[in-house]
């Protein structure tokens, strides 16, 4: 890495390090898996630790024989924090070796064939994620719902998220499920199914807070996506798509809510590499992924639009970080 | 011999010249679609460049486009008819991508930059080792695309197809394994 050194020295070192802020977004995803580990027990554990083991192993393997690399890069912790993305966006009760392929290529073909950390234009996670989702369809979209550790880990009862119910109200007109939705407040604290990660809007929330607090991330992406996708379900509501039985403030919160729109809006858009550089640049992006998300989850084919939405933003990246802050002492355009 | 093996290894339609994506993304389905496809440009190809160079001095050069493209749509036009009557199976799977060989940027590329400066036989064996070229590249790619994505090679299964990841057979597998496909035969010539 060649150094840009922009004043005279001497310098203070802030201790800023690609290893200090990977770590902070782990301690900050924490609250988020333990919520799952609780709902989804032994399901939640485990996934995550062949996850995060197989996306290590694979980074070592291909800087250690393919690139034959004198330094590793594992010591960053950007495998580990992949790995453990990747697996909070999978249901808790997949098989073994599909987690292992979404690491595989999450890893492989999201990250080091790019050139490995910082090269990427895709965020490797959700390069795993979509991977698996469109080549094991059904495994992807069974989700288990909340056992705990009473529930196994094979073939745990599984049920459809509130993203289904609410495309089958809001698409079809159908108000007989309105039922089958589980209480905002069940939503908020995630009791539900769902993805192993993305189902606790509160501890993403408070995980989120502590990255902005921490100078890890901006507020400018979640802020943008959020304020989009409430603006999206209420002009949905205003518009009178809804059936009777489901009002439109309870709909714009049950879209923020479920699904992995927190998770995706705090940790996944936020990701460094494939995120914008300056500040409009940011809340572009975040409009985009907000409005592409409401695209898919009305009309589209899929109940959630997330991890889709976030990688078409992330190609519109170079793009976006033309927009760029004026140069000092260049003269105004007329 | 030089101009039959150039098109099959150093000047590769598909991995070295990259002409003709749409067939070579769109037909690879399987090993046997990709194979077919490639064998009917194949003969589009030999016979194009044949004519071609038997008129190159009777086609004026400023309406030579047009005048290839006929002649690259009879023998397309001849293919078509063939398939349809002989192996409707095949001919229903590729579907519209065998009238789309007159756009294919191979023929008319090879109509251009070879069969219409140079001798008969050499535009024959030209035409003969690029198309061979394409359908080696296509087989390849349709045999690592079914067995990534359906578990079988030419149709027979290798492993259960419940562990075979389906987006290889949809149009994002045809990106990424052409991708890394090219990048491999890239690293090989450069030894």
């Amino acid at each position: 890495m060649k150094q840009l050194i922009v004043a005279p020295a001497p310098h203070a070192h802030s201790g800023d390090s690609v290893r200090r802020n990977m770590l902070l977004v782990i301690l900050a995803l924490l609250p988020a898996y333990v919520v799952s580990v609780i709902e989804f027990g032994w399901g939640a554990l485990i996934t995550a630790a062949i996850s995060i083991c197989a996306c290590v192993l694979t980074e070592w393997c291909i800087s250690r024989f393919v690139l034959k690399e004198q330094k590793m890069t594992i010591g960053d912790l950007s495998a580990v924090l992949t790995g453990l993305l990747l697996a909070f966006n999978l249901p808790s009760n997949l098989d073994w070796w599909i987690v292992i392929i979404g690491a595989i290529v999450a890893i492989g073909v999201g990250k080091m064939t790019f050139g490995g950390l910082g090269q990427n234009p895709f965020n490797p996670a959700l390069v795993g994620r979509v991977f698996l989702l469109i080549s094991f369809p059904a495994q992807m979209t069974t989700w288990p719902t909340p056992q705990g550790f009473g529930g196994s880990y094979v073939d745990a009862e599984t049920g459809a998220t509130p993203l289904y119910y609410l495309k089958h109200i809001v698409k079809a007109g159908d108000a007989s499920v309105i039922d089958q939705l589980p209480s905002l407040m069940d939503s908020f604290l995630g009791v539900m199914g769902g993805s192993l990660g993305e189902v606790s809007a509160l501890a993403l929330i408070i995980g989120g807070l502590f990255l902005i607090c921490c100078r890890v991330i901006t507020w400018h992406i979640p802020v943008a996506i959020i304020a989009t996708v409430a603006c999206f379900a209420a002009c949905t509501g205003l518009a009178g798509a809804l059936p009777e039985g489901l009002t439109t403030g309870e709909y714009v919160a049950y879209e923020l809510l479920s699904g992995g729109l927190m998770l995706g809006a705090f940790f996944m858009a936020t990701d460094y590499v494939t995120s914008p550089m300056s500040a409009w640049g940011k809340i572009i992006f975040g409009i985009g992924i907000g409005f592409i998300v409401m695209v898919i989850r009305t009309w589209g084919n899929y109940p959630e639009g997330m991890s889709f939405a976030i990688l078409i933003m992330n190609a519109c990246v170079p793009l976006l970080n033309k927009i760029r802050p004026q140069r000092f002492g260049e003269p105004k355009k007329a | 011999m030089k101009t039959l093996t150039n098109g099959i290894l150093k000047e590769n339609p598909t991995f070295a010249l990259v002409l003709g994506m749409c067939p070579t993304l769109a037909t690879t389905t399987s090993a046997v679609n990709g194979m077919s496809m490639g064998l009917a440009t194949l003969f589009v190809l030999v016979c194009s460049n044949v004519v071609i160079s038997m008129l190159k001095n009777l086609i004026p050069d400023k309406v030579r486009i047009p005048a290839f493209i006929v002649v690259i749509a009879t023998f397309v036009t001849m293919v078509q008819l063939v398939m349809q009557a002989y192996l409707p199976a095949i001919y229903d799977v590729l579907g519209l991508f065998i009238p789309l060989i007159v756009v294919n940027c191979i023929v008319l590329g090879r109509a251009e930059a070879f069969a219409a400066k140079n001798t008969v036989g050499l535009s024959a064996l030209d035409g003969l080792g690029m198309g061979l070229g394409f359908t080696l590249s296509l087989t390849v790619l349709g045999v690592i695309r079914e067995f990534l994505g359906a578990g079988t090679v030419f149709g027979f299964q290798i492993y259960s197809s419940q562990f075979a990841a389906l987006i290889f057979v949809l149009a994002p597998g045809a990106f990424i394994c052409l991708a890394y496909l090219m990048a491999i035969v890239n690293k090989l010539q450069k030894k």
